[in-house]
């Protein structure tokens, strides 16, 4: 176990309304968001020295950490626009903790999120090289590049599309249970199966839909944190690791990036898969979440399609996984809400969904085509 | 048809005039000896710079796939169903392209693949795959 394990902590937890069409900027969400953690936290607005967040995916903005700051009244010492998809979320997370330990701030800010339904900005624009190579070939989104490794993974170790769709069904399920969550009609695995298909083997609800929502934390230490109304939530272990930038690249259609990233935080809280008791693993794609809990160590290589499936990873399960509904009912918001909903769990206050006795939780952040994780692992104490 | 065109830069250019030679031209390390793609300056095995363009034997084996059966961008409607596929090069390299001239429900992982060039517009030409004319005497 690291020094740095129970140190920090997540003090404030904010999220803004989520849903589709909201009519709302990705500004105006992360505001709400932004603003709620503070009041949250108990803290007043001027302690916030530090704001880490990430440009829009629709609206993009330079200097976008600043930009908030502003719109908050804030003169932070350390801000940056962590600009890694799927990862920035937890990757945010990380860089508070570094920035902290540095000395260079004491109060982090970090904020998430998007307003990808209704107006927006122009997309699908060759803007780099590898694009180049993707576009013209008609790669043009997301469920294309994911959709590869799942066929892989299927060919190799005959994971069939039903144990993609027992992820879809887990998700559902749960955010039946939250009333944040914009997708909230439960499913089977039939109306999975039923469902048109997108890019095969990918069906529909393989794939999560885009939606406008906002997510943010209050990161301090742990002394602040005990000073504070709320109960934290303990940074027991994170960790990031990259591989590969794009499907293009991968040596292979595993994910080492998971799978490091997973094993720097377990060494950092000292702990290991079988310690962990809520799961928020990001969920781009069905197939993700199943590719996550095998290089998680959750179940070995190959094993993830059996893992999934009975319930297992359903609240009551042996694994409750996406408690909050994760990216495929609740909201994208490049996963913030899996930060949010794990410390919520961490102080017991998930109502309807929480996992009685969780005492730690993991959280995936990835993107990249798997070639970027960030883990964190939180705790309802200090190990 | 609906195309998109890629835009060359000095990294990429012989590539695409290659392309347009019928020839699939692939970056090869002097130093190393290492096959790569898509192209880039500097070799990842082993950092050196120099390389040459070296001409692709054209075939492979498809390592996956993807059916795209749902137009995810404007303008790709008229394309559906087309075939996504990563061809493992016979060089060694991994290949991102188009599965063509073969019904989607006949691609299989595995499949002995050839490089076609498709004429997008008389000044680019894409190079995709089709299945090994050949692969039955192989």
């Amino acid at each position: 176990m690291s020094a740095l394990s129970g140190k920090y902590a997540i003090a404030g937890i904010g999220e803004s309304n989520v849903g589709r069409k909201l009519g709302r900027s990705a500004m105006a969400l992360s505001l709400e968001a932004a603003t709620r953690a503070i009041a949250d936290s108990g803290l007043e607005r001027s302690a916030v020295d530090a704001v880490l967040t990430r440009s829009p995916r629709r609206q993009p903005q330079t200097n976008y950490s600043a930009v908030l700051a502003s719109h908050l009244g804030l003169r932070p010492s350390y801000i940056n626009d962590v600009g890694l998809g799927g990862a920035s979320s937890v990757a945010m997370v990380l860089d508070a903790v570094a920035a902290l330990e540095a000395g260079l701030c004491t109060t982090a800010l970090c904020v998430n999120g998007d307003a990808q339904t209704g107006r927006g900005n122009l997309r699908g624009q060759l803007t780099s090289w590898i694009e180049d190579f993707e576009h013209p070939f008609g790669v043009v989104a997301a469920p294309i590049t994911y959709a590869m490794p799942a066929r892989r993974h299927m060919y190799e170790y005959g994971t069939t599309s039903e144990q993609f769709g027992a992820v879809a069904v887990a998700c559902r399920k749960h955010a039946a249970l939250n009333p944040n969550a914009t997708f909230r009609d439960p499913i089977t695995i039939a109306d999975h199966q039923a469902s048109p298909m997108v890019a095969e083997p990918f069906h529909l609800l393989d794939c999560c839909p885009v939606t406008d929502g906002a997510a943010a934390v209050i990161v301090t230490s742990v002394e602040r944190a005990r000073d504070l109304p709320k109960a934290p939530a303990y940074i027991l272990g994170i960790g990031l690791q990259n591989t590969h930038a794009e499907v293009q690249y991968a040596a292979s259609m595993t994910s080492p990036a998971m799978r490091g990233a997973s094993q720097r935080a377990y060494a950092m809280s000292g702990l290991s898969p079988k310690d962990i008791d809520v799961a928020e693993l990001y969920d781009c794609f069905t197939y993700v979440v199943l590719m996550t809990l095998e290089e998680y160590g959750f179940c070995k290589k190959g094993e993830g399609g059996a893992f999934v499936e009975n319930g297992r990873i359903e609240l009551g399960g042996e694994l409750p996984v996406n408690t909050g509904g994760g990216l495929l009912s609740q909201v994208h918001s490049s996963g913030f809400f899996h930060i949010t909903e794990a410390a919520t769990q961490m102080r017991g206050a998930a109502g309807a969904r929480q996992v009685a006795g969780a005492q730690t939780a993991i959280v995936s952040g990835q993107c990249g085509a798997t070639g970027i994780n960030a883990c964190l692992i939180l705790g309802n104490h200090a190990h | 048809m609906f195309t998109v065109l890629p835009k060359a830069d000095p990294d990429t250019q012989a590539f695409w005039d290659g392309c347009l030679q019928d020839q699939l031209l692939l970056q090869r390390c002097s130093a190393c000896h290492v096959f790569r793609h898509p192209p880039r300056p500097v070799c990842p095995a082993c950092l050196s710079d120099r390389f040459s363009w070296d001409r692709a034997s054209g075939y492979g084996t498809v390592y996956t796939f993807v059916v795209v059966r749902r137009a995810l961008g404007r303008g790709w409607e008229e394309r559906i169903p087309y075939v996504v596929a990563v061809v493992e090069l016979d060089e060694g390299a991994h290949f991102l392209t188009n599965i063509v001239n073969v019904e989607p429900e006949a691609v299989a992982i595995g499949m002995p693949v050839e490089v076609t060039f498709a004429e997008l517009d008389g000044t680019t030409k894409l190079p995709v795959f089709q299945p090994r004319a050949s692969a039955a005497a192989r």
